[in-house]
């Protein structure tokens, strides 16, 4: 109950109002980014997840004999997001480079001022190293300003297990199964043939992945316009998203798992349901969680429809940083195609770069453990099909407020006219304060 | 500090003034004498001050402006509070936070009080049954996240396991809020019945021998015993235990976001989300630091309230006219 009497808790009571309010105020985070006596620098680097740089880091170490580089990573993004959101506002701890995940770099584009622009330091030479798209998003309206450079795009993929398709009839063979679904409707037909075999998993694993998957593919604009109007109820795409997720579940095919929980972790083991739309990204995460012992049960597809993109990230130089200079150049170089293309071999992060993606080094890769999957091609052709489409800084609350509408679908506890309104009138809420 | 001390010796000749040294010695005695009891508590209040005060003093003034991600917004007066006040989300977290308050402080309560009183008897192994209870407090919360996960699992959880054996239909334990809240309730009372009984058994062991003999010559049973000697002489520490279990009740938030697996809206119409995962949410997920301060002082507010009530209501309990 109470968090002051409980030491084990001091972590997520930390989070709470009084500590953080006192980051707020200008007292959080530790400033590590001091040169020593002997000129050397170090530069912190701030990331989550899995960034794949540690070779990285030592190549750039060697050519700058004078930088050291120290990475505090982060494991989960829902962690990261509010630490970095306290080291920004208050003016210290941020380090000098920063990851900036999608979602929050549309946030931050409202004040970006907090960070260094990187045209200041040469980055428009560089700007052909990118997905048009891609740099863009981290460009203010005005052009002037640039937040920050890409790293990997979350292009798309469908896994599936082989052995459970097997089982309903179904080909194994990935081209085959591509065959399957050009569109989400296919998708839903190839579903509706998988439950009626009986295999006791489900089509796939939870409504709000394929939703999200068959949203990023309606256009250029989700749930704001470009002037930030919220046109969740007046956006055909949205709605259209909505009932073709809710025929998925009515037809029920959904697993209704909770993503990132621990019986959707256990699924990639035991088989609990048979498709996952799959980032690049979540290759080495069905990887960890299914384990060895089923090497070459997970296959990966095309994605049904045209393309999409779930995540991707940037890197920053926060405004805070001593050393913006040093700090933009291994931007530049983590970024870099060759960066790109390193950080893909080590974990599977696809590049946002054109030329890292038409490398043989990425176009020819092959995985493994998804049966010697060409997961280079696969994802290249989602990544460069992938039409920019433009978020809005509340994306987020309105995008939580549509999912848990869905889950009450999946429950049972709502009928999905009930949820869709709910949902309307949640993001309305959440978004005129 | 004992209350036997022996007074401090008091200089009473008072220096002869001009006489320096003397006097300088004096002043010094007198700091002595009447200042240093208040160097010696300084610490704990300027700690207090520092990280207990201004915090609160700093939250009040930010739940007064608008400021969210892009910075300070400017002073809107009442705005935030007035927005709470018509907020659903806050009145249904507001009723998911007592309807758990009950659910996990009473029976938690009550099966303290029974395991002290068992504990305070001549049983065998007594020790190993004492530790026994104390084991959750000591667990840490992940292994505890894992545990009650497996429990309340939908598909292959432990307690729909043995609920079908009784040929009960497998509960999404998420899905509505008599479920959740019984399962998050379960949560609480496992972790925190033992810190309570220990605290009662503490209380008990107090009590003079003689109260129970005299009580047993009367020809009180042993419930009477229980009802009439122990309960009225551990009350202090019952109204203790009261009072913080109605903060701690108030302040939920481990328990229902592990249930949720993180998940800071508890659950997809918001079954068990409590008041503090609400600040939560608001304060760092939508970033809305101004609503979130709001919230955290409302839930201040709301806990003095009802940790006051319960005080009084306990006080009151057994014989009380005191």
């Amino acid at each position: 109950m109470s968090s002051l009497r409980r030491p084990a808790l001091r972590t997520l009571a930390a989070a709470g109002a009084a500590v953080a309010l006192l980051a707020v105020a200008g007292c959080g985070g530790s400033n590590s980014d001091a040169g020593s006596a002997d000129g050397t620098i170090t530069l912190t680097v701030k990331t989550f997840s899995q960034f794949g740089y540690e070779e990285l880091y030592k190549q750039f170490e060697a050519s700058h004999p004078n930088i050291r580089i120290k990475q505090e990573n982060i494991a989960k993004l829902a962690d990261y997001t509010p630490k970095l959101q306290q080291w920004l506002t208050a003016g210290s701890g941020a380090g000098d480079v920063v990851a900036l995940e999608e979602g929050i770099l549309v946030k931050l584009m409202a004040k970006p001022d907090q960070f260094v622009n990187l045209l200041d330091h040469d980055a428009a030479a560089v700007r052909n190293n990118f997905l048009e798209w891609k740099w863009k998003q981290a460009l203010t309206a005005d052009g002037r300003k640039l937040v920050g450079l890409g790293t990997d795009v979350g292009a798309q993929g469908m896994c599936y297990r082989t052995d459970l398709f097997a089982k309903a009839g179904l080909p194994t063979d990935r081209a085959q199964v591509g065959a399957l679904w050009p569109s989400w409707d296919d998708y839903l037909a190839t579903g509706k043939r998988f439950a009626a075999a009986g295999t006791g998993a489900s089509f796939f694993d939870t409504a709000g992945g394929i939703y999200q998957n068959i949203l990023m593919q309606q256009g250029d604009t989700t749930y704001f316009d470009r002037e930030n109007n919220l046109i969740v109820d007046s956006n055909p795409g949205v709605r259209s998203a909505w009932d073709r997720t809710v025929a998925m579940i009515g037809a029920g095919l959904s697993g209704k798992l909770q993503m990132w929980g621990p019986a959707w972790n256990a699924g990639f083991k035991k088989g609990t349901f048979a498709t996952v739309p799959c980032p690049a990204w979540m290759l080495g995460i069905i990887e960890d969680q299914a384990g060895p012992e089923n090497a070459g049960k997970w296959d990966v597809a095309r994605v049904p429809g045209e393309g999409a993109v779930r995540g991707g990230s940037f890197l920053a130089v926060p405004a805070q940083s001593k050393h913006p200079k040093e700090a933009a150049d291994l931007v530049k170089f983590l970024t870099s195609p060759q960066g790109q293309i390193a950080a893909f071999k080590a974990k599977n992060n696809f590049p946002s770069s054109p030329q890292a993606i038409d490398d043989p080094a990425v176009s020819g890769a092959v995985n493994a453990y998804f049966n010697n999957a060409p997961v280079g091609t696969i994802f290249g052709q989602s990544a460069k099909l992938l039409e920019p489409v433009y978020l809005g800084p509340d994306n987020q609350v309105v995008g939580d407020a549509v999912g848990d509408a869905l889950t009450a679908v999946e429950q049972g506890k709502l009928s999905p006219d009930e949820a869709w309104t709910k949902a309307i009138a949640d993001a309305r809420r959440a978004v005129d304060k | 500090m004992s209350a036997e001390a022996p007074p401090r010796p008091v200089r009473t000749s008072p220096a002869p003034a001009g006489a320096s040294p003397a006097s300088r010695l004096s002043r010094w005695n007198r700091f002595d004498l009447h200042g240093s009891p208040y160097v010696f508590i300084a610490p704990f209040f300027v700690l207090f001050a520092m990280f207990g005060f201004f915090p609160l003093v700093y939250t009040a003034w930010v739940s007064l402006r608008a400021w969210d991600l892009t910075g300070d917004g400017g002073f809107v007066g009442l705005g935030n509070y007035s927005r709470l006040m018509g907020d659903p989300d806050f009145w249904n977290a507001v009723l998911n936070t007592l309807g758990l308050f009950v659910l996990a402080t009473v029976p938690q309560l009550l099966m303290a009080l029974v395991i002290a009183a068992l504990l305070n008897r001549p049983i065998r192994a007594l020790l190993m049954f004492r530790l026994a209870v104390l084991a959750p407090i000591v667990t840490s919360v992940a292994a505890v996240a894992i545990v009650f996960g497996q429990l309340y699992g939908r598909d292959t959880g432990m307690v729909n396991g043995v609920l079908g054996l009784i040929g009960v239909d497998a509960i999404d334990w998420q899905a509505s809020k008599t479920s959740s809240w019984i399962a998050v309730a379960s949560m609480v009372n496992w972790r925190w019945t033992g810190y309570n009984a220990l605290i009662y058994l503490a209380a008990m062991q107090a009590i003079p021998r003689d109260l129970y003999e005299a009580a047993q010559l009367d020809g009180a049973g042993a419930v009477r015993q229980f009802r009439s000697v122990t309960v009225p002489l551990i009350r202090p520490a019952l109204v203790f235990t009261v009072v913080m279990s109605t903060i701690g009740g108030m302040q939920l938030f481990t328990e229902p976001l592990l249930f949720g697996q993180g998940d800071v809206s508890g659950g997809s119409l918001r079954q068990f989300q409590t008041v503090a995962m609400y600040m939560f949410e608001q304060s760092f997920q939508n970033f809305d630091y101004g609503y979130g301060s709001a919230i955290a002082w409302t839930i201040f507010v709301l806990t003095v309230i009802a940790g006051v009530v319960n005080a009084l209501i306990s006080r009151r309990l057994r014989g009380g006219t005191r």
